[in-house]
């Protein structure tokens, strides 16, 4: 059994790990869709926090926990900044805009020298361990689960069902998708930095639009109504890859179809708690049903 | 208690309010009534925060409005429903109401996070205040609905409960009973009279003339931007200008 695991661990770890990571970053894009926002800088926040982390371990003697400290704090210097002006658009338009942001960091990572450049970092220290991810990730849950039950919740979700009637409610709207910006930004950096210290190596092309994408996927495909829908999301697309290993060259069109097939017909996802609860009575009432005849 | 001091509106060349001066007093039910794209909502718009005016300065409670955020606006005390609703369809009752009391639920980010007793305090009593202001205007039994369940005239009494959560000392309604048939309409009035006699001072404007006599203490009149009659409903009533605004005038 021993021997069974830890050949399976050594095989695995990487796999284990990326859903933890995923799961957060799919949070993190969460946090910005529930209150109304389509975000997509959470690659190029998940990127400066990677680089933050990773810089500071291979350059200083600052230990792992600052390093994921630092991870989390730069990113959200950058999303106020970028945040006040761009939270202004609503829909497409600040979709756009977060990703012209993504493109500059890409761009500005690619051309410094304390970045590597287009060589990226490598020879990163591996100081992830399973639980790092396992505490992070449950913070991240628990904290996230707090702000949904109360009235910083409330506030989101009035501003994404409609920003004016929220606003006379006595809601500083600005305010709120701020914090909702900004939360999803040290979300993200700390998970780019717990991503770069057991990657090894990352790169400028690490952060860029097919990653942004990929977040956005992972929440939309797990449902963004609640928290457990990113983190199902994240894991199940972090694993399907591996399941469908056996199909070989066609593994990445089989993973495209799925997900074609979901957002047909499980637009909302696939957890939606009020979808559940509408099958639930109906089986019930087909038991019942079933015991007459 | 409010006042509009000459104000004006103009969206580029078109003038929307034109020099429109008029004191709502406190307490009682002062309406405004005028025909269709008269500015009535523009006055609204202003009175919230939503529009700044062109022109003039508009004093609620001794301090000017100009240049405040909504939400502050809100915070100060003046709280508005719409002419097409706009509740929060996809949140229960009750859930509609708290949002309202947003300004007033003042723990903080540790004490949400830890449950600290002062935040389950604080939320308790939220609720409860809810299920008293949604008994007000006789939701409560509904009140863990989701809002897109409710009638037409139900979502209206909602969005008078959210209002009220905000705890204002002006509540603006706009156009409270387009749409409804006479029976609802009736129904609604009394719901109306019943928030004034719980202290409210209330603000409405309406174009149903019949609706607005029988409800209002004093009236102002709207008619292209400018400010043709106010007074008490009888007065108004008579008075030839606000004939010809509604009627049209006279043939020979």
């Amino acid at each position: 059994m021993m021997e069974w695991w830890d050949g399976f661990w050594s095989t695995y770890n990487t796999v284990v790990f990326s859903i933890g990571v995923n799961a957060m970053l799919a949070l993190s894009i969460y946090v910005t869709l529930s209150c109304g926002l389509l975000s997509l800088a959470n690659a190029a926040f998940m990127g400066i926090g990677a680089y933050a982390a990773s810089i500071i371990s291979m350059q200083t003697g600052l230990s792992f926990p600052l390093a994921l400290l630092a991870a989390g704090v730069l990113p959200a210097l950058v999303a106020l900044v970028i945040g006040l002006p761009t939270l202004r658009l609503s829909g497409v338009y600040l979709a756009m805009a977060t990703l012209g942001f993504g493109e500059v960091v890409r761009v500005v990572i690619l051309n410094l020298d304390i970045t590597g450049g287009p060589m990226g970092i490598n020879g990163i220290p591996q100081k992830t361990e399973f639980w790092h991810i396992v505490l992070l990730l449950a913070l991240t849950l628990f904290v996230l689960a707090r702000m949904r039950r109360s009235k910083i919740g409330r506030a989101f979700e009035a501003i994404k069902a409609d920003e004016v009637a929220a606003r006379l409610m006595g809601i500083n709207v600005a305010g709120y998708k701020l914090l909702a910006f900004v939360t999803g930004a040290i979300i993200a950096g700390v998970a780019g930095g717990l991503n770069a210290h057991y990657t090894f190596t990352i790169g400028p092309g690490n952060y860029a639009f097919e990653n942004a994408v990929d977040i956005l996927t992972m929440a939309v495909f797990g449902g963004t109504s609640n928290l457990i829908g990113p983190t199902l999301g994240a894991s199940i697309l972090t694993l399907l890859p591996e399941v469908l290993r056996q199909l070989k060259d066609f593994r990445l069109a089989f993973n495209g179809l799925i997900l074609i097939v979901v957002i047909l017909y499980l637009p909302t996802g696939i957890w939606d708690p009020r979808r559940l609860r509408t099958l639930w009575p109906r089986r019930q009432r087909t038991a019942v049903g079933g015991e007459k005849i | 208690m409010l006042k509009f001091d000459h104000i004006s509106k103009h969206f580029g060349g078109l003038k929307v309010l034109q020099d429109v001066s008029f004191t709502v007093p406190q307490g009682g039910i002062f309406g405004m009534i005028g025909p269709n794209g008269a500015g009535k909502t523009t006055v609204f718009n202003l009175l919230t925060g939503l529009l700044q005016p062109s022109g003039g300065t508009i004093v609620f409670n001794g301090s000017n409005l100009a240049g405040v955020a909504p939400h502050r606006i809100t915070k100060a005390g003046i709280a508005r429903t719409f002419q097409n609703i706009r509740i929060f369809k996809e949140m229960t009752l009750l859930e509609n109401v708290i949002v309202g009391m947003h300004a007033h639920l003042d723990y903080g980010f540790g004490a949400l996070l830890l449950s600290l007793p002062s935040f389950r305090t604080r939320e308790a009593q939220a609720r409860d205040r809810a299920r008293e202001l949604l008994s007000w205007v006789r939701l409560d039994h509904k009140a863990d609905l989701l809002a897109q369940s409710l009638s037409y005239g139900e979502q209206r009494r909602l969005e008078f409960a959210r209002a009220l959560a905000t705890e204002p000392k002006l509540l603006l309604l706009d156009e409270p009973v387009a749409g409804m048939n006479p029976a609802e309409k009736t129904e609604l009035m009394a719901e109306i009279v019943n928030i004034r006699q719980r202290g409210f001072s209330i603000f409405l404007i309406e174009h149903d003339m019949r609706f607005v006599m029988g409800l209002c203490d004093r009236i102002a009149v709207l008619n292209f931007g400018r400010i043709i009659a106010e007074g008490p409903p009888d007065e108004i009533k008579n008075n030839p200008e606000v004939i010809e605004a509604y009627l049209g005038k006279e043939d020979a």
